[in-house]
């Protein structure tokens, strides 16, 4: 034993206490902590993502408009591929440019580490035609292969803009929404947009063991664990397919909107904003959507919701009942009127008809002069003290009709209008140095209004059910897919139904009166058509020709509003479109003695009347 | 002397043999699993010769024979006739192995000749420990003898510096281990803590700042003379002066002095403040026999702030840019898992998921698919780790620590000095590659690649260590045979 054998003991120590730190950092990354196992499975499992097929949009009556059809991604395992393949072949298929597939390879191959055995997309949403060519001489092309993928498809030539378009989702996008994912697909606009939550169904995904090369090497647990897609819930919309494909048909190069409501439920049944967006660009809109933007008429522009406009003589019919319900005219009550309403150096021109005319004569010719002296008896009633008041009381009476504000509709982007308030009048006239004759102009429906062509249809839809609406909408109540609560309640307006009677009798008389009759060409063989011509005045050129109107009288089916921009008299071109409209849904077709009225109108071009910025 | 079965069995040491042949087995298996990676299924995986399963197996078997080669038919005589023989033949093969090697991964310490590749360095570590057991043997050996300690270091130094020329610095790492032999031997005790203190220090430098690890420094050294002492006080006037210390780094920050104290670091400062101190109190002490103490400790405040201060210029000046990135990935200065840091991250992965009882033979996701990297040879350790477990890892290193204790054990029971050197060189040999190697790979060592002795695929270091320890066996098997 030498005298150092001591040390044998202190080095044992020394090493075992190593040791004893080495297992106690194994004890730590083995069991405590459990970030490592979370890596190893992020590491080793793939999560391949089983898209599911998007819920069908129906109309009303069950009618696919939008279905899916089978399309693919093209998918490319770059590192698979060793030898050069025949490019010129595989773009024939295709129809793409050899130049794009050169450019995405050489892309790739800058970035091979990072992609490794990863399948990149080389192509989005290949129709089922050309897959098919290309799956036949698929041995020719190692290491491609096609997903399949849902796209849509229209039965309709009809609804672009109502139905909308989905598009894959950016980056933005998915910032909004983080339950989303790059390359998933999402409504943008319209009802996909609106219905998104329904349509989109869930996202499943199979798993898969994969190697540091992201290569796919076996199943995890057989697939026990993985998640099939589930498909999307289908969509029962209000629209009639057959009816907005027929209002198209009819707004055909013309600009404006056409609005149908179905008074009893709120239902809209058609809504057309022509030019609209071609329904035949919904399926690639990315192809089409620089076209679309750059369109001086503006396609994505749904008009029907987003385009405020003075809604001209149909408003007399707001002023009729306000006038009414106030007291400050009777039906008997009769104005003169001589071509016009003179007051000082005012004057507001009337056209030449019997003087002087009751309400429903006025109703019925459109008598400007009429609504004139009913709207400043509306202002300057004694019972309000001053013009302020009565203009306020009147506002108060509008807004009843959902004019002026959103009505809430479940269409995505709608507007709610322009209503003038007293505080706008106090900064163009001065606080208070306004009159009933200062804002006149509001009694004929021109001014400082503006009535979107949805809420012109819901005042016909109000005026049709004697003093109630439903907000309109486009999702139809289904008892597997209830609309919401707000969608089932009457609003009411505070009008007896007395004076909606006397209003409706002036429309009645306005299409089915005899000489002085604005609306005559409205009228339907068989039904009793209540309507309403209106010719806003505008200062871009022609007049914009408006109509409103609803059938039959007494038990009504249907309220349509028109509105053709530039267009001239509302008799002239809104009254026969929304006429044609109404016997197209109560007749499922036009009689045989106004086809010529709807040859007349779809063959019409008033595009040209219509000034664009180009 | 009569060789009966008996006293045959007598006279080998079992326990080590056991040890041995465990741990060979298992790192089969573990070979096996991980290097069937690359077949289509989890369950499916054939056998083949031409795999690196199936060449261990061949190393395995030409190793057996050599075995019992050693065992039985080359006396310890013959290590004491021809060490230097040995020696200086290792020695032409490194030097050779420099200029007509083979490349691999970075390191050029292959041989190839024919169809066999070997790696010198791996065999070095056999001629070092029989080298410095020869030298020791002799009666007059003292570590107080100039002489035999410049003897002992050159048979060190010049093979590892040549290892470190053909790039394998683990293997030259393993060297270190020999101090632990030096220790037991009778080298100066205060070495191996001294060495300790600086290889923290650097550490400290770098992940803290060269300030902190010099603050460090002199509050390890207060409290040292504190108990050497036994007096209070110093401890109390030494808190003081080093928290009043601890305020320059802010003085430097202080915009009115700035102009003067921002020249300099703040540990320059602080060496200004304390070293002309030091050095009179160093040259006044070599006077005054008591205070033998101070000068000790005072010189070893200025060499351990001289490495501090050259730590950093080390670390960023002279080192490689792969060896400074492990650096400071180990260290978590940088956090880099797809780059310098990837090894041990993805070696981490696989351990940790391995969980208490492990994911099963050839049911391991991050070794089997590539995820680990040398996952058969310098990382066997992680299909352990994952295949087998806390449980796994921890048997294998309980058998590592008996094969040491085993050896050292047996080693102290020798009679001649030769022996006893040469079990202990075995032994620390041993124990530096199991610290190393699974040290990487559990975050605990930079990564620097060497083998699980025994365990890792690779024939040139199953052989050497077999050798090693054989060697070792017979001396054993003579000692007892007396």
């Amino acid at each position: 034993m030498d005298r150092f054998s001591y040390r044998k003991v202190v080095l044992i120590a020394v090493i075992l206490a190593v040791f004893a730190v080495i297992v106690g950092k194994l004890f730590y990354i083995q069991i405590i902590d459990r970030k490592y196992r979370v890596n190893a499975e992020n590491n080793a499992l793939k999560y391949e993502t089983r898209y599911p097929a998007r819920g069908l949009i129906r109309d009303r009556d069950g009618r696919i408009i939008v279905g899916n059809k089978i399309s693919y991604d093209i998918m490319v395992t770059p590192a698979v591929i060793k030898e050069p393949f025949d490019t010129v072949a595989f773009c024939r298929i295709f129809d793409v440019d050899t130049a794009f597939v050169k450019a995405r390879f050489r892309e790739w191959r800058l970035y091979r580490s990072k992609i490794g055995h990863q399948p990149q997309v080389l192509l989005k949403q290949v129709p089922a035609r050309q897959y098919s060519v290309f799956a036949e001489q698929m041995e020719q092309f190692p290491g491609f292969d096609g997903i399949p993928r849902t796209a849509r498809t229209y039965n309709y030539h009809a609804g672009g803009n109502l139905l909308g378009y989905i598009s894959e989702v950016d980056a933005d996008y998915i910032k909004k929404n983080p339950e989303y994912r790059s390359g998933d697909y999402a409504g943008k606009t319209g009802m996909e947009e609106a219905f998104e939550q329904t349509l989109r169904g869930e996202k499943g995904y199979a798993i898969y063991y994969r190697d540091v090369h992201n290569r796919i090497v076996d199943r995890y647990e057989e697939g026990l664990y993985d998640k099939p897609a589930v498909a999307g819930t289908d969509i029962y919309t209000t629209i009639d397919a057959p009816l907005q494909a027929f209002g198209e048909k009819l707004m055909q190069n013309k600009v404006g909107s056409l609005v149908a409501i179905e008074p009893s439920s709120g239902d809209i049944l058609a809504m057309v904003s022509s030019p609209g967006i071609d329904v035949s660009y919904l399926a690639e809109i990315n192809k089409y959507y620089s076209q679309l933007v750059t369109d001086p008429y503006r396609p994505m522009f749904n008009r029907a919701v987003q385009s405020p406009q003075p809604p001209g003589s149909v408003f007399k019919l707001v002023n009729a009942l306000i006038g009414l319900q106030e007291g400050v005219i009777q039906p008997e009550t009769r104005f003169p009127c001589q071509r016009g309403y003179r007051v000082g150096r005012l004057t507001v021109g009337c056209h030449a008809h019997p003087s002087p005319l009751d309400l429903k004569q006025a109703i019925m010719m459109s008598c400007n002069a009429y609504f004139c002296h009913t709207f400043r008896a509306i202002i300057d009633n004694p019972k309000y003290g001053s013009v302020r008041e009565g203009f306020e009381a009147w506002s108060d009476y509008v807004r009843s009709f959902g004019i002026g504000s959103k009505l809430g509709t479940d269409i995505p982007g709608e507007l709610g209008g322009m209503m003038p308030t007293a505080e706008r009048y106090d900064r163009i006239h001065g606080k208070n140095a306004w009159k009933s004759l200062s804002i006149v102009s509001l009694s004929i429906g021109q001014g400082e209004l503006g009535i979107t062509p949805l809420h012109l249809a819901n005042l016909a839809a109000t005026i049709a059910n004697r003093g109630y609406y439903y907000i309109p909408h486009i999702q139809k109540d289904r008892p597997e897919c209830p609309i919401d609560g707000r969608f089932r309640e009457r609003h009411y307006t505070p009008f007896d139904s007395l004076h909606y009677e006397t209003v409706i009798d002036g429309m009645r008389l306005a299409v089915n009166g005899g000489a002085g009759a604005t609306a005559r060409i409205a009228r339907i063989p068989g039904v009793i058509v209540c309507g309403k011509t209106g010719t806003a005045e505008n200062p871009h050129g022609d007049e914009h020709s408006v109509f409103i109107c609803f059938a039959p009288a007494e038990n009504p089916q249907i309220a349509v509003a028109a509105y053709i921009e530039n267009a001239g008299f509302g008799a002239t071109w809104a009254a026969p479109i929304a006429s044609l409209l109404v016997e197209q849904y109560l007749h499922d077709g036009i009689a045989p003695e106004r086809k010529w009225l709807e040859n007349r109108i779809e063959s019409a071009n008033l595009l040209h009347k219509v000034r664009v910025k180009r | 002397m009569i060789h009966s079965r008996h006293t045959l069995r007598k006279r080998i040491e079992w326990r080590i043999v056991i040890c041995y042949f465990a741990l060979i087995l298992f790192g089969l298996v573990n070979i096996y699993s991980s290097s069937t990676g690359e077949a289509a299924s989890l369950a499916a995986a054939g056998w083949s010769w031409n795999t690196k399963y199936g060449m261990q197996l061949i190393w395995f078997g030409i190793v057996l024979a050599l075995d019992v080669l050693l065992l039985f038919a080359v006396p310890s005589r013959f290590y004491n006739v021809f060490v230097w023989w040995i020696y200086f033949l290792t020695l032409a093969l490194l030097a050779a192995t420099i200029f007509v090697g083979t490349t691999v991964n970075g390191s050029k310490s292959w041989l190839v000749l024919g169809p066999l590749r070997l790696q010198p360095a791996e065999f070095s570590k056999i001629a070092v420990s029989l080298a410095i057991a020869t030298v020791m043997e002799k009666f007059t050996f003292s570590f107080r003898n100039r002489r035999d300690v410049v003897r002992l270091a050159l048979l060190l130094l010049v093979p590892m510096g040549l290892i470190l020329l053909e790039k394998e610095t683990g293997l030259a790492l393993v060297y270190m281990g020999f101090l632990l032999v030096f220790y037991r031997e009778g080298m100066n005790r205060w070495v191996l803590p001294l060495g300790i203190l600086a290889i923290a220090l650097a550490i400290l430098s770098l992940v803290l700042s060269p300030f902190a690890a010099m603050l460090i420094l002199a509050g390890v050294l207060l409290i040292w003379v504190t108990v050497e002492r036994r007096e209070l006080k110093i401890l109390l006037y030494g808190v003081v002066a080093i928290a009043a210390l601890a305020f320059l780094p802010r003085l430097c920050r202080i915009e009115a002095l700035a102009p003067v104290l921002g020249r300099l670091n703040p540990e320059i400062w602080l060496l200004l403040l304390t070293a002309p101190a030091a050095l009179f109190l160093i040259i006044r002490s070599l006077f005054r026999k008591r205070e033998s103490l101070l000068r000790h400790t005072l010189v070893v405040y200025l060499a351990g702030a001289a490495l501090i201060l050259s730590t950093n210029t080390v670390v960023y000046k002279v080192l490689q840019d792969h060896q400074r990135l492990r650096i400071e990935s180990l260290l978590g200065i940088r956090d880099d898992p797809m780059g310098a840091g990837y090894n041990v991250h993805q070696s981490m992965i696989a351990i940790g998921s391995g969980g208490f009882s492990g994911k099963g033979f050839l049911a391991g996701t991050q070794t089997r698919f590539d995820f680990v990297p040398e996952q058969s040879t310098d990382f066997i350790f992680c299909t352990v780790g994952e295949e087998w477990g806390f449980v796994g890892a921890c048997g294998v290193i309980l058998c590592y620590i008996l094969l040491i204790l085993f050896l050292i054990s047996s080693a102290e029971k020798q009679n001649n000095r030769f022996a006893r050197v040469y079990g202990w060189c075995v032994a620390a040999c041993i124990l530096m590659h199991v610290l190393i190697n699974i040290g990487m790979t559990i975050g605990l060592m930079p990564v620097i690649g060497i083998p699980l002795p025994l365990v890792s695929y690779g024939g040139s270091s199953l052989m050497a260590f077999s050798i090693l320890i054989f060697i070792y066996l017979r001396m054993s098997y003579e000692q007892r045979g007396r």
